[in-house]
C-alpha cells in the first residue's frame, strides 16, 4: 500500500508528528503514514475503516490549536507528500493543486502570469493549502480579498470510508446544498482534502503602507472602526501594542515608533492613481482620530520593511520567553481598545506579560501570552489567562477563534459560544459526513456531558448519541 | 422570544408530531424557483425587523420576514449595500426568502472585497430545525471558525434543512464612483475580452452580453473607475445602464415563452450552443439559455463544459429543475437532512424529489 518509507512506527521516526504548533499538547501515534498518491490516501483510509483505526489529518503541523494532535490508538496522516501543482490556468484564473502545496508556492507558481492568492497568513511559507482549507485560514490581506473560504471553487476529497467526494465546482455554483463551506474550517474532521483549486487575482500594479502611531490604544481601536465607516476596505490593516512593537523591534527593524502605545499599519493597493487617492483618504482620517505620526511608504523596500515586523511578531515573542500562547478571539472592532485595556488588567492577574498583535481590520486578536513551559504553574497560568480572553470575546459578542480554529485547545470554551441544541447539530454535521466518527475524533465539538462537568450547560436527557470522549 | 416565534416553534413541533409537511414562504416571490412547492404554507413574515445594524462593523442582523427593500433602503441611507446584490423577483421579497434562494446579482463575479455569492457575506444565522429546536451558528463578526459554518450552507439550501428565522449579513460601502460601458461584440469575442479582462486589475463590478451589446460595470474609487474607463475604451452609457433590469428579469430576452436555462460554467467555457437566444453575465460564468431543446441534451452539454445546467423558469419540471447528485454527495445530503429535520416535514421534494 505504501513504501517502507512512507509508514513510521517507531518512537524515533514518530517523535516529530507529537504535536502541531501548540506544543502544550503532545501525542505519540501508533503510526504516521506518508501516502504519495491519492490512491494510497484511500486506500489507507478504507483499511483504517475497516479496522476502526482513528485517522488525524496533517499538513505541515503548523495548526496552533492541536487541530493535527495525533490519536494515542491511530494513524497520523500526512498529506505532505502530495505537493504537487497540477495545473495553473492562467486564462480562467485558477491553480489546482495537491493539499500538501504550501501557501507560498502558489502564488511564487502563479507570478509569471501576475496572478497571485490572496489569502496570506503569516506562516504562509511553511503551512500547506490542506491546512489553510481545514483552518480556513486568514491572513493580512483578508479583509479586503476574503478568508480562504472566499478564495476556493472546488474541493476534492476523500470521505473516512476512502471514497471520492467533490464539493464546489470551477464553475460559481454547484448543483444541490453548498457544503464547501461545511468542509473549509472543518479541521480534519468531515473529509480527508486531497485537491484544492483556488482563485488567482491580478497583482496589483502598487501597495503602499501607511505606518500610523497613537498615545492611547483606545485611538488605535477607534481609527479602526473610523476608517471603516468611512467606507475605507483597505487591502490590510494591522495593529501592534507598544510591548509587540517594542518586542519586534531590534529584529526586524522595522522603524516602529516604540514611544506610540499603538501603530497602526494600514495598506492600500491598485493603480497609481487608486492608491494615491486612497492613501489621502487614509492619512486624513488617521489623523482626525489622534494619530500622532503618520509615515506613508515611499518604495516597495520600505513597504516590506513597514511588514517585516508585524509578519515577525511570532518569533521575536519566541526569542523573549521560554514559550508563548497564542491567542486567537475575534471581537467587534469598536471594542479594540477596551479589549487591550482588558488584556492590560490580566497581565497584572496573572503575572505573565503579553503583547498584541491584531488584524485589526477583522477584529481578529493575537495576543502572545509569554511563559515558561518548564513551570507547571507558569503554563497553568498562561491558560488561565487565555481562556479569560477568549471568554471576554464571547461576551463583547465575538468567537474563541477567528482562523486558528478550536481543535483541542478551545475545546471547553466552545461550551461557552454555543448552547447544547447547536452543539448536537455539529454533532449531526460530523456524523453526516463520518458516520463512524473515526476521522479526526475528540476535537472542535465538546460533549454535552463535558459542558455539563464545567457547570457551562445543561445537560439534554437522552438526546447525546456520541459516547464521552476523553480529555486531553 | 416574539410572540411570532413562539408560534412558529409551536407549528413545527406540532408538525414534526403528525409528520405534516411544511411549505416555508416569505413574500413567496421565488415560488417559481426549484420544484413545485408542496405543503402547508409557514409564512416568515411576523418575524420582522432589522435586528442590529452597526454600519462601522459591517453587518446587518435581521429577521427573516424583513423586506428585502427596505433592509437594503436602511443600507443605502448609510451608505453601504449588500454586495451579493440579490434579485428581488416581486416587491413582498423578504431577507430569509433571498438567504434561502441563494440567488445572487450582477455583482457576484467582481473581485477584491465585493466578491461572492449570498453564502459568502453570510456571518450567522438561526434556525429552527424539524424537531421545533432553535439553533445558532454563526455570529456578526467577519472571522469566526468555532464549529462547523453550517450558517453559510443555508444560502440556496431552499428551506430544506429548517426555517431561517434570523440572519446575519455582511454589508460594504457602496462604491465612491460608479459607470457603464458598452462594446458591440458577438458572443465568441465577448468571452475572450472578459476572460481576458478578468485576469488584468481592472475594477469590473458586472458584465452582461446579450444580442450582439456587451455591458461592462465598473465600480471603485473614481481615480480607478476614470483609468478603467480610459483603458477599456468603449461608449459610456448616461444613467444606471441595464443592471436593474436583467438583476430583476425585465430585460426583454426575459420575456417569451421558451423554458429559461441558467447554466452555471468556468468563465472561460465555450459558447454554450442551443441557439443565440442568450444572455451572458459573470464575467463568462453565467449563461442564461432561452431553448426548448430536451434538458437532457442541455444538462449534458453543461457538464461537459465543466458546470451544470437549473430548468429556471418553465418547460417540462416534471424530471426535476436541478441538476441531480453524485452518489458520494447524495449520501452525505440525504444524511444531513435526516439530522436537521428527521421527520421530512421542512419543503419536501423543492431541491431533490428523495431527501
Ligand atoms: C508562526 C505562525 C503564524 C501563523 N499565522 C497564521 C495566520 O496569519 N493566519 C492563519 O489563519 N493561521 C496562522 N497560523 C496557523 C496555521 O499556520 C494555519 O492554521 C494553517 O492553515 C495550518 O496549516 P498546516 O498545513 O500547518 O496544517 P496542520 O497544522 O497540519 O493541520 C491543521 C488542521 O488541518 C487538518 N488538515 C491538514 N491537512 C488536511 C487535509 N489535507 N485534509 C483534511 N484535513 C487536513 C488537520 O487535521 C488539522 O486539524 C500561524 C501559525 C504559525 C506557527
Amino acid at each position: 500500500m505504501l513504501r517502507s518509507e512512507c509508514l513510521l512506527t517507531d518512537a524515533e521516526d514518530t517523535r516529530p508528528y507529537d504535536c502541531d504548533g501548540l506544543t502544550l499538547y503532545r501525542q505519540l501515534p501508533m503510526v504516521v503514514a506518508l501516502p504519495e498518491t491519492t490512491a494510497q490516501v484511500a486506500a489507507v483510509l478504507k483499511l483504517c475503516h475497516e479496522l476502526r483505526i482513528p485517522v488525524v489529518p496533517r499538513g505541515a503541523g503548523t495548526g496552533l490549536s492541536g487541530g493535527a494532535l495525533p490519536h494515542a490508538t491511530g494513524v497520523l496522516l500526512s498529506l505532505a507528500k502530495l505537493n504537487r501543482i497540477i495545473a495553473i490556468d492562467a486564462r480562467a484564473r485558477i491553480a489546482t493543486v495537491e493539499p500538501g502545496v504550501r501557501n507560498l508556492a502558489i502564488s511564487e507558481a502563479a507570478a509569471q502570469h501576475r496572478l497571485y492568492y490572496a489569502p496570506d497568513p503569516s506562516s504562509q511559507i511553511a503551512c500547506t493549502i490542506g491546512g489553510n482549507v481545514a483552518e480556513n485560514a486568514g491572513g493580512v490581506h483578508c479583509l479586503k480579498y476574503g478568508l480562504t473560504l472566499h478564495n476556493v471553487l472546488r474541493i476534492r476529497g476523500l470521505t473516512m470510508e476512502g471514497e471520492a467526494v467533490e464539493f464546489g465546482s470551477h464553475a460559481l455554483d454547484a448543483p444541490g446544498l453548498d457544503l464547501l463551506p461545511l468542509v473549509v474550517g472543518s479541521e480534519g474532521m468531515l473529509a480527508v482534502v486531497t485537491e484544492v483549486t483556488v482563485k488567482l487575482v491580478p497583482t496589483p500594479q502598487l501597495a503602499r503602507c501607511v505606518m500610523a502611531s497613537f498615545d492611547r490604544v483606545e485611538d488605535a481601536g477607534n481609527a479602526v472602526a473610523t476608517l471603516v465607516a468611512a467606507g475605507i476596505i483597505p487591502a490590510g490593516l494591522e495593529m501592534l501594542d507598544q510591548a509587540a512593537s517594542r518586542l519586534v523591534e531590534p529584529h526586524a527593524r522595522a522603524g516602529y515608533d516604540l514611544d506610540a502605545a499603538a501603530v497602526l499599519l494600514c495598506e492600500s493597493d491598485g493603480t497609481p492613481a487608486e492608491v494615491e487617492e486612497e492613501i489621502f483618504r487614509i492619512s486624513e482620517i488617521l489623523r482626525s482620530a489622534r494619530a500622532t505620526r503618520i509615515q506613508v511608504s515611499s518604495s516597495e523596500a520600505e513597504r516590506l520593511r513597514f511588514w517585516a515586523g508585524r509578519k515577525n511578531a511570532f518569533p521575536a515573542a519566541g526569542r523573549a520567553a521560554p514559550a508563548y500562547y497564542c491567542m486567537d478571539g475575534t471581537i467587534p472592532r469598536k471594542h479594540l481598545g477596551g479589549m487591550l485595556k482588558a488584556i492590560q488588567a490580566m497581565e497584572q492577574k496573572y503575572g505573565l506579560r503579553c503583547p498584541n498583535v491584531f488584524h485589526a481590520g477583522d477584529g481578529n486578536l493575537h495576543p502572545l501570552i509569554l511563559f515558561d513551559d518548564g513551570d507547571p504553574d507558569s503554563v497553568a497560568r498562561a491558560v488561565a489567562f487565555g481562556v479569560e480572553i477568549l471568554e471576554e470575546s464571547v461576551r463583547l459578542g465575538g468567537t474563541i477563534t477567528g482562523e486558528h480554529g478550536v481543535g483541542v485547545e478551545k475545546i471547553d470554551q466552545m461550551c461557552s459560544q454555543f448552547g447544547g441544541p447547536t452543539l448536537e447539530a455539529f454533532f449531526g454535521v460530523k456524523r453526516a459526513f463520518d458516520p463512524s466518527g473515526l476521522l479526526n475524533p475528540g476535537k472542535v465539538v465538546p460533549t454535552l456531558h463535558r459542558c455539563a462537568e464545567l457547570g457551562g450547560m445543561a445537560v439534554h436527557a437522552g438526546t447525546l448519541k456520541f459516547a464521552d470522549l476523553p480529555r486531553f | 422570544m416574539a410572540a411570532s416565534l413562539e408560534s412558529l416553534l409551536d407549528l413545527v413541533r406540532a408538525a414534526a408530531a403528525a409528520r405534516t409537511p411544511l411549505r416555508i414562504r416569505g413574500g413567496g416571490t421565488k415560488d417559481f424557483y426549484g420544484n413545485t412547492p408542496s405543503g402547508e404554507i409557514l409564512d416568515t413574515r411576523g418575524l420582522q425587523g432589522i435586528v442590529a445594524y452597526e454600519p462601522s462593523e459591517l453587518f446587518v442582523t435581521a429577521n427573516a420576514g424583513t423586506s428585502l427593500r427596505e433592509l437594503e433602503a436602511v443600507l443605502t441611507e448609510r451608505g453601504q449595500m449588500l454586495p451579493f446584490e440579490p434579485p428581488h423577483f416581486g416587491d413582498s421579497a423578504t431577507v430569509g426568502g433571498c438567504v434561502a434562494a441563494g440567488l445572487a446579482g450582477p455583482r457576484r463575479a467582481s473581485f477584491g472585497a465585493t466578491h461572492g455569492g449570498v453564502r459568502d457575506f453570510v456571518l450567522g444565522a438561526r434556525l429552527l430545525d424539524g424537531r421545533g429546536q432553535l439553533l445558532s451558528f454563526g455570529g456578526t463578526v467577519i472571522k469566526n471558525v468555532a464549529g462547523y459554518d453550517v450558517a453559510r450552507v443555508l444560502a440556496g439550501s431552499l428551506g430544506v434543512l429548517g426555517v431561517i428565522v434570523e440572519v446575519s449579513l455582511k454589508v460594504l460601502p457602496r462604491p465612491l464612483a460608479e459607470t457603464t460601458l458598452r462594446f458591440e461584440l458577438d458572443q465568441a469575442a465577448a468571452l475572450v475580452r472578459l476572460n481576458e479582462w478578468g485576469g488584468r486589475p481592472l475594477p469590473i463590478s458586472a458584465s452582461a452580453w446579450c444580442g450582439g451589446e456587451l455591458f461592462l460595470r465598473l465600480s471603485g474609487a473614481p481615480a480607478a473607475v476614470a483609468a478603467a474607463r480610459d483603458i477599456l475604451g468603449g461608449t459610456e452609457i448616461v444613467g444606471d445602464g441595464p443592471w436593474t433590469e436583467i438583476r430583476e428579469q425585465r430585460h426583454v430576452f426575459f420575456s417569451g415563452d421558451p423554458p429559461l436555462w441558467r447554466i452555471s460554467v468556468p468563465s472561460t467555457a465555450d459558447v454554450v450552443g442551443f441557439g443565440n437566444q442568450q444572455m451572458i453575465e459573470w464575467g463568462g460564468a453565467l449563461r442564461w439559455l432561452r431553448s426548448a431543446h430536451p434538458a437532457a441534451e442541455i444538462r449534458a452539454k453543461a457538464q461537459t463544459l465543466g458546470g451544470h445546467a437549473t430548468l429556471f423558469r418553465g418547460g417540462d419540471r416534471s424530471q426535476g429543475v436541478f441538476t441531480p447528485l453524485s452518489p458520494a454527495l447524495k449520501a452525505i445530503h440525504r444524511r444531513l437532512k435526516a439530522e436537521f429535520d428527521p421527520a421530512g416535514i421542512f419543503n419536501p421534494g423543492r431541491m431533490y424529489a428523495e431527501p
